[in-house]
């Protein structure tokens, strides 16, 4: 907030402060979203969040239809028809439910149909674990869905009212998933700003806005919904000769998102006074920095805090974090690291045979820039292994032997941080 | 198929633009229903059980859709008095 000042139109005596957890943040913001239709099923960590908003809807405290289904193919098979009737909907899963959700996924992008998912970060088997780290992220990034994740428990809840808006924005259509660290965020009590219940509703611009489509058996622009009165056929055979034309407008929308993400962030800082970079990366001291560190989720916190403690010694270290994932903000990235000499990106979760997932993404925009830095992966935190700031000292420290040597071998670009042996 | 849209001439998320019934899935025919209208009792079984509603009562008599008849057989399995019997189709 260097600029100049700006009063927000919900200036913090405005807001209610409430003290919860990450997951009961969400289920606040999606109470207050007017949300039509929730259909989940529980699975740790995101159980809170059902718990809490089966206790909302039992109390009467929301108009939205509650659906306990019984397996989370179920919940979003539940979604997408509910969407496809031109309903609000929600769910939330994590990890294992994750990955039996995955093929509904990607008909719910497919079909165009916007709607918010939250997905609390948890390992994914074997061998179990319920801690966090992006490994069930990581397996939805091809899904064709907007994918936003929060540093903190003010941020899950602010980014869950966003991903409302930014999913439903007629440039867009497409489903939004908000990604919260599974017991770093989710069980984590955190003091919070809320809006007013008419302020959520003001700034959605009310129940969902039902997207137009022209077809050649109807006179004017009909509703893409199910409506017995103008019937449509969604969800058709489309092979060799239109499967490829359905799909282009799918990548063109995904782009189009990254400026609606952009003006909706603005959006709420007018509205809130708070704001996360400019929606996509949330730069820290990466202006003048050497070495940066790119992060994404709760740790970041962890980071920008030794990053400070750096810059006490005079160390020029920086720390950029994406907050989103999907669409990937390639542009900001080539961007902010032009005049850095070593990338280092840190990956909660691995790709066997491969680069964990951001440090690939990361390659890509790096790879178009003029001053290509020496780019390095460290994975970390697999199965809920705690981020300490001596880990992350460490790091560094060796980022800058790496930094004075001047380049890393091949075989040393891949490193795991905090592992034993 | 003579003419193929582009991608921004079709409607988001591949919501059918034109009518289903604008395909003639009856070309896909290999074996046709012929109903003999001297043993036919006007029963509507046929009619009842047939998927493609492709069997049709026109106020006198049963006939059968063959824009829209895949050739499945139902009409024919389940008629009681066997007044259809399944004709392969010898194309043109």
């Amino acid at each position: 907030m260097s600029e100049l000042e700006l009063v927000p139109k919900y200036p913090r005596e405005k807001q209610t402060m409430i003290n919860v957890n990450g997951d009961e943040a969400i289920a606040y913001a999606v109470k207050q979203s007017y949300v039509d239709v929730v259909a989940a099923y529980p699975i740790t960590p995101q159980t809170i969040i059902v718990e809490k908003f089966s206790e909302f809807v039992a109390n009467g405290e929301t108009h939205t239809e509650f659906v306990a289904v019984e397996s989370e193919h179920s919940a979003m098979s539940a979604c997408v028809g509910a969407a496809a009737s031109g309903a609000r909907a929600f769910t939330a899963t994590s990890s294992q439910g994750l990955a039996l959700m995955v093929e509904v996924l990607y008909i719910a992008s497919g079909l165009r149909l916007p709607m918010v998912l939250a997905v609390v970060n948890r390992a994914l088997s074997a061998p179990i674990n319920i801690h966090n780290d992006h490994s069930d992220a990581y397996l939805m990034r091809d899904a064709g869905w907007i994918m936003l994740f929060a540093e903190n428990v003010q941020e899950a809840y602010d980014t869950t009212i966003q991903a409302f808006k930014i999913s439903e924005h007629p440039d867009v259509q497409l489903p939004a998933s908000v990604h919260i660290d599974g017991f770093f965020l989710s069980h984590t009590l955190e003091n919070i700003y809320t809006l007013p219940d008419e302020a959520v509703y003001d700034f959605l611009g009310g129940p969902r806005k039902i997207a137009k489509v022209r077809v050649d058996y109807f006179d004017e622009e009909v509703n893409y919904a199910l409506d017995p009165a103008r019937p449509l056929s969604i969800g058709n055979l489309a092979l060799y000769d239109y499967y490829f034309e359905i799909k282009v407008p799918q990548v063109l929308s995904m782009r189009k998102a990254e400026e609606v993400i952009k003006e909706v962030n603005e959006e709420w800082y007018k509205l809130t006074g708070r704001k996360y970079g400019n929606g996509l990366v949330d730069p820290f001291m990466v202006e003048d920095a050497d070495i940066v560190i790119i992060a994404m989720g709760s740790s970041a916190g962890t980071v920008r805090s030794v990053v400070k403690k750096y810059r006490e010694k005079g160390v020029k270290v920086g720390l950029l974090r994406i907050r989103s994932f999907r669409p990937f903000p390639h542009k900001d990235i080539v961007e902010l690291l032009s005049g850095s000499k070593l990338v280092a990106v840190m990956d909660k979760g691995i790709g066997p045979g491969q680069y964990g997932a951001l440090y690939l993404d990361v390659a890509a925009s790096l790879y178009h820039s003029k001053s290509k830095p020496i780019l390095v992966d460290y994975v970390y935190g697999l199965g809920g292994r705690d981020l300490s700031p001596e880990m992350v000292e460490q790091m560094i420290n060796n980022l800058l032997k790496d930094l004075e040597k001047g380049y890393i071998l091949e075989e040393e670009r891949l490193r795991f941080l905090g592992v034993r042996g | 198929m003579s003419s193929l849209k582009s991608w921004k001439e079709i409607p988001m998320g591949g919501v059918a633009y034109r009518l289903s019934t604008d395909v003639k899935t009856g070309d896909w025919r290999a074996l046709k229903p012929v109903i003999d209208q001297n043993k036919c009792t006007k029963c509507m079984i046929c009619w009842l059980f047939c998927p493609d509603m492709s069997i049709i009562w026109d106020g006198e008599k049963v006939y059968v859709n063959y824009d829209y008849c895949k050739g499945c057989g139902i009409c024919a399995n389940e008629c009681p008095v066997k007044a259809i019997s399944m004709v392969p189709e010898l194309g043109e």
